[in-house]
């Protein structure tokens, strides 16, 4: 009879070692499993953030390490959260993420409702929906600069076919008032098929004698759609907006590949402004605090996407 | 709603936990909102207090 591999490894240990894995616990082996991956993230999360959190009250300059780091409390905090351009910074970010989560669950809810109804070529139409969130942001990023150039890009002929307007008289990347519409509706072209994907799996989550008892009731496809269709399928929603909503609120690739924060700086959302004084201006201790405050602000969203997560698994 | 302030009262876990996320968004649109810089001001410390709130309530009983 051939050796298992279990039995090939157990052979090839040496007696010593095989003699002090035989006298541990399964409890003790099991912590010397686990023990390199808690090491890890000790290493490359926590310390990273208690350091940060440190610096935060700090006026340390990583380009200047030889110089004294005096103590300044709440300084940090108290400069950011009164400053107006910061405010704008922010005010940029929330037009982002209102508007790109609006057109999302939108586009996304009826694409998905559309491809639940069976009809010829369902998985094909999936397939080629799903395909701008394969790609990587740099390149969507990219193509889409080509797409929106006045003189040869396709986005300004299409808008030109269909309202007359002369396609090299606007600048979506270049103009004040277009550019931050510019990011959301690349955002929008990439990440709505997620959130119909999302949808679908809540519209097929949904049982079909539920609809069968509705018709029996004499109940109209409106209010069917309106009574089981939207409160079943609104957990799952959530949980798009959420997930949408944070990652968003993180969103640095795109943009910066796309306007790289300009025209001036409407586009600069707070991951471009906080990159921008952290290595840019090297005010460490100043942007160890932006840091934070953006981390407790996505630590408080992500807890609330958890609890929503845990009431779709309840379902 | 006498439900959810008999939670509150009994330290359940849920109502505590919908007070906290209720904590958490306030101080979210309050950091985004363009209308008063005050708000934005005071988003931080609401932000940051609904978020530990719900990391302590996360442990109370159902």
């Amino acid at each position: 009879m051939s050796d298992t591999p279990i039995d090939r490894v157990a052979k090839a240990t040496p007696p010593s070692v095989a003699a002090k894995i035989r006298g541990l616990s399964d409890r003790a082996i099991a912590w010397l499993f686990v023990l390199p991956t808690i090491f890890l993230l000790l290493a490359v999360n926590i310390f990273p953030l208690i350091w940060t959190i440190n610096l935060s009250f700090t006026n340390f300059r990583a380009n200047r390490p030889n110089r004294e780091v005096d103590y300044i409390g709440l300084r940090n905090y108290e400069r950011i959260l009164t400053d107006e351009d910061i405010w704008l910074t922010m005010q940029a970010t929330a037009h982002f993420l209102f508007w790109t989560i609006f057109f999302q669950v939108l586009i996304g809810f009826t694409l998905a409702w559309l491809i639940n109804r069976k009809f010829k070529g369902n998985d094909l139409w999936t397939t080629l929906i799903v395909l701008p969130m394969m790609l990587s942001p740099a390149v969507v990023g990219n193509f889409w600069t080509f797409l929106y150039q006045p003189q040869i890009g396709l986005f300004n002929y299409g808008i030109s076919f269909l309202t007359g307007i002369d396609p090299s008289s606007f600048q979506m990347i270049g103009d004040v008032s277009l550019a931050p519409w510019s990011i959301v509706i690349v955002d929008t072209w990439m990440w709505t098929p997620f959130v119909m994907l999302i949808c679908l799996a809540g519209l097929r989550s949904i049982p079909d004698y539920i609809y069968e008892a509705a018709e029996i009731d004499r109940a109209s496809q409106w209010r069917q759609f309106w009574t089981i269709t939207v409160p079943m399928v609104l957990p799952f929603l959530m949980l798009a907006v959420l997930f949408r909503g944070i990652e968003n609120f993180k969103m640095f690739d795109l943009v910066v590949q796309l306007t790289g924060g300009g025209p001036g700086s409407v586009t600069e959302l707070t991951s471009i402004n906080l990159k921008r004084e952290a290595f840019e201006k090297w005010r460490t201790g100043y942007s160890s605090a932006y840091a934070i405050i953006l981390f407790v602000t996505v630590f408080g969203l992500a807890s609330i996407y958890v609890k929503a997560l845990n009431k779709v698994k309840e379902r | 709603m006498s439900g959810f302030f008999n939670g509150l009262m009994r330290f359940r876990r849920g109502p505590w936990e919908m007070l906290a996320s209720i904590l958490i968004a306030v101080g979210v649109i309050m950091l985004m909102q363009p209308v008063v810089l005050w708000a934005y001001t005071y988003s931080f410390i609401v932000t940051l207090t609904g978020t530990v709130m719900f990391i302590v309530v996360s442990h109370f009983p159902d």
